[in-house]
């Protein structure tokens, strides 16, 4: 009897990745490797102003002083930096003038990834900008977008058309200088994603960013700006996939967000990209710099996160509450399964008065998979009468995962509170047992477990994102209950 | 046919046998009651019908409705109506009552071939099931067996029963930790399901809950074995009795 969890496990611990597909599309490529030639190649068929190459360089020779860092609590071969192709993007058969003029084959690909790319998608009320590879293809609703003042676009067309902004914001953030990957990606990001809400606009739709790494021996290296003007409103979406390859791949984005006097930005994820096999073979290195400031006074950022792909995740979504009253709030689940590893919290830094902050931190770790939390509150001495609530539970399934908790508090006032909780439990026989008794497969008994435990995360989430959410973390656990 | 037949069922944990040879037959419509001291291996039993893990069968068979009850795994034997009533319910923190009993409701319907309930059918479902039991309907949106009393738990395992209408109920001390109030909900709860389509097992340490679940057979569990089987009255004997009339060397 005790053996039939595992004949369930091993029937469907053979379930594939959904998004493992590879589109045949023709792509335009650099040769392998990084220098200065390859940072002014990617500049110049980008077709960037001076300033925008100047800062890429400069961003490349302070990265060549850098190590890769080696404090995470992740374990992987060496990446050889002179083995990547930093610049791919899908061959334009001529100049599109409108959608219908999409690459057939780039359509399908977001087809089957369910991205509404399609005018008649546009009841979803999603506008989306699809990077594929390196490159944005198409940017959807641009016109409701326009009516209300939003801009929203690709990267590189925003240098082109709206370049006093980004010159403004680009690495107000997260400098070139700020680590070993962000100094990467601000010398070779080819593309991503740029958002600015105006004075007083609340955006009329919840805006999205699909990422989907297609071509082999490719790094993706995206970035993305989002600027909430005063009394502002953002919900930005962000949903990444890669197709199933044996070698690993390397992801490095950047995330910048600004939000000026009581604007509030709400920056969701859904982190799937491929974490590579049952037996730890191919999957993406996810190594992500994402942070936002509260500049202005009563203003918000909340990052909400699912990461379930990968096979390694380092990434600490940050809020800095520079605004008097302003608000940070992190929301994360964090899975990993088989043998992915994730080191991945945040940073609070609070230097407003009355600043507050919520850390809700959720690791679950299956199979050989290894989770760590990783969180800094800084509170500095100006901060005062701030508050910080944090919470890090950890659900282990099985004998041989690991969680970590590395919680890290500096307080430099008296006046200040600082809460830190945390848990760790097993799904226990006997709630299995429950389950299945009343008539729930072992799968289903997990799925409801599981979701159940990530329930005050996934109700922050937008509700068609929540939907996805809990199919993911569902298909993502699939036969790791032994 | 009978409803369950279990034939000369050895069972044990880790290499030490509890049921040493169990000889029970139950039919549609009829109660029994097993008793027993404790360590006589009653939860054991019951366990081993509903296909709990670590336990390993030895010898014999239960027959339900004449197919292999133990060849199936658990979520099937509760799909084709083996319900038990836990001793300790177990909790589900982020899972609410509702959905959680919509989720094996659906479940159990799917395998009986029919169309799953939407949201608004399950919930004029349940609500009419809460009386039975006089629940709280505020206890269906409140995550499974959380922060429930001992009370809420139990009648919330009735709860279940009453919507998942299996055919074969086993109860398993059901009126441990319950005051006399609790107790006589938790008893009307199962005495409203009782139907010459149902039968049920009722585990009992006491002979206390008998008074309001009134037995067809009585069986008294001992070392592994029953050792005596009669009608209601054999509860009554027990209760004055107690079990010191069982000798020693049938109890190890």
């Amino acid at each position: 009897m005790a053996s039939q969890p595992d004949a369930a496990l091993n029937e469907l611990t053979t379930s594939e990745y959904k998004y493992g597909f590879v589109s045949n599309i023709e792509a335009d490529q650099a040769p392998r490797g990084l220098s200065e030639d390859i940072v002014r190649l990617i500049s110049s068929k980008k077709n960037e102003p001076e300033w925008m190459l100047e800062w890429r360089l400069k961003a490349y020779r302070y990265w060549l002083t850098l190590k890769e860092p080696t404090w995470p609590n992740l374990h992987y071969p060496k990446i050889n930096y002179q083995d990547i192709i930093y610049y791919s993007a899908p061959k334009p058969k001529k100049i599109l003038k409108s959608m219908d003029e999409v690459d057939p084959e780039v359509k399908k690909t977001f087809e089957k990834l369910g991205i509404p790319l399609e005018e008649q998608k546009i009841l979803a009320g999603v506008a989306v900008d699809a990077v594929l590879d390196s490159v944005s293809v198409a940017t959807t609703f641009k016109k409701v977008l326009n009516d209300a003042g939003v801009i929203f676009c690709s990267f590189s067309e925003a240098v082109q058309h709206h370049p006093d902004l980004v010159r403004k914001h680009l690495g107000s953030v997260v400098p070139y200088t700020d680590n070993f990957f962000a100094a990467l990606n601000a010398a070779v990001f080819s593309d991503g994603s740029f958002a600015y809400i105006p004075k007083g606009v609340r955006c009329p739709m919840e805006l999205s960013t699909y990422f989907r790494i297609n071509a082999a021996n490719t790094g993706q290296f995206e970035r993305t700006l989002i600027v909430a003007d005063d009394d502002a409103y953002v919900s930005y979406l962000e949903g990444c996939t890669a197709p199933m390859r044996d070698e690993n791949q390397l992801h490095a984005a950047v995330v910048e967000l600004v939000a000026h006097e009581r604007a509030q930005i709400k920056y969701s994820t859904i982190q799937n990209w491929y974490p590579g096999d049952k037996d730890g073979k191919g999957g993406i290195y996810n190594f992500v710099t994402k942070r936002g400031i509260c500049k202005g006074a009563d203003s918000k950022i909340s990052w909400t996160q699912v990461e379930t792909g990968s096979a390694i995740t380092w990434k600490y979504p940050s809020c800095i509450l520079k605004g008097d009253r302003s608000v940070g709030e992190f929301y994360s689940v964090a899975l990993a399964n088989h043998y992915q590893q994730a080191d991945t919290g945040t940073k609070m830094i609070h230097l407003g008065k009355g600043t507050t902050s919520t850390i809700v931190s959720k690791g679950i770790s299956a199979g050989h998979g290894q989770n760590t939390y990783r969180g800094l509150v800084k509170i500095a001495k100006g901060a005062t009468g701030a508050r910080n609530y944090s919470q890090c539970d950890s659900l282990l399934m099985g004998e041989l995962c690991g969680a970590h908790t590395f919680p890290y508090l500096e307080v430099n006032n008296t006046s200040s509170q600082v809460e830190h909780e945390a848990t760790t439990s097993k799904i226990g026989e006997d709630q299995l047992f429950y389950c299945r008794q009343r008539g729930l497969s072992t799968e289903d008994a997990v799925g409801m477990i599981v979701n159940g435990f990530c329930k005050e995360v996934f109700k922050e989430l937008p509700i068609e994102f929540a939907v996805e959410a809990h199919k993911l973390l569902n298909i993502s656990l699939e036969g790791s209950v032994g | 046919m009978s409803l369950l037949q279990i034939k000369g069922l050895k069972a044990g944990i880790a290499g030490k046998e509890i049921l040493k040879g169990i000889d029970l037959t139950v039919n549609a419509g009829e109660v029994h009651a097993i008793m027993g001291p404790n360590g006589s291996g009653k939860s054991t039993l019951s366990h081993v019908l509903t296909g709990r893990g670590g336990y390993e069968v030895t010898a014999g068979q239960a027959l339900y409705e004449g197919k292999d009850l133990l060849a199936m795994p658990p979520e099937e034997r509760a799909r084709e109506g083996v319900f038990l009533a836990f001793q300790y319910p177990v909790e589900i923190p982020g899972v609410s009552n509702k959905a959680f009993l919509k989720a094996a409701y659906n479940a159990v319907r799917k395998h009986r071939g029919l169309s799953e309930l939407s949201a608004g059918e399950f919930l004029k479902y349940i609500k009419e099931k809460a009386k039975v039991v006089q629940m709280d309907p505020a206890l269906l949106n409140r995550d499974v067996n959380a922060g429930f009393s001992g009370g809420e738990k139990k009648r919330n395992e009735i709860l279940q029963l009453a919507v998942l209408e299996p055919k074969l109920c086993l109860l398993d001390e059901t009126d441990s930790g319950l005051d006399i109030d609790a107790l006589k909900i938790v008893a009307g709860g199962v005495n409203a399901m009782r139907s010459p389509e149902r039968g049920f097992v009722v585990v009992t340490h006491y002979q206390r809950l008998l008074d309001y679940i009134t037995p067809d057979f009585v069986h008294v569990l001992a070392g592994g074995r029953i050792v005596k089987s009669g009608g209601k009255e054999l509860a009554l004997q027990l209760e004055k009795e107690g079990y010191s009339w069982i000798p020693e060397a049938v109890k190890a």
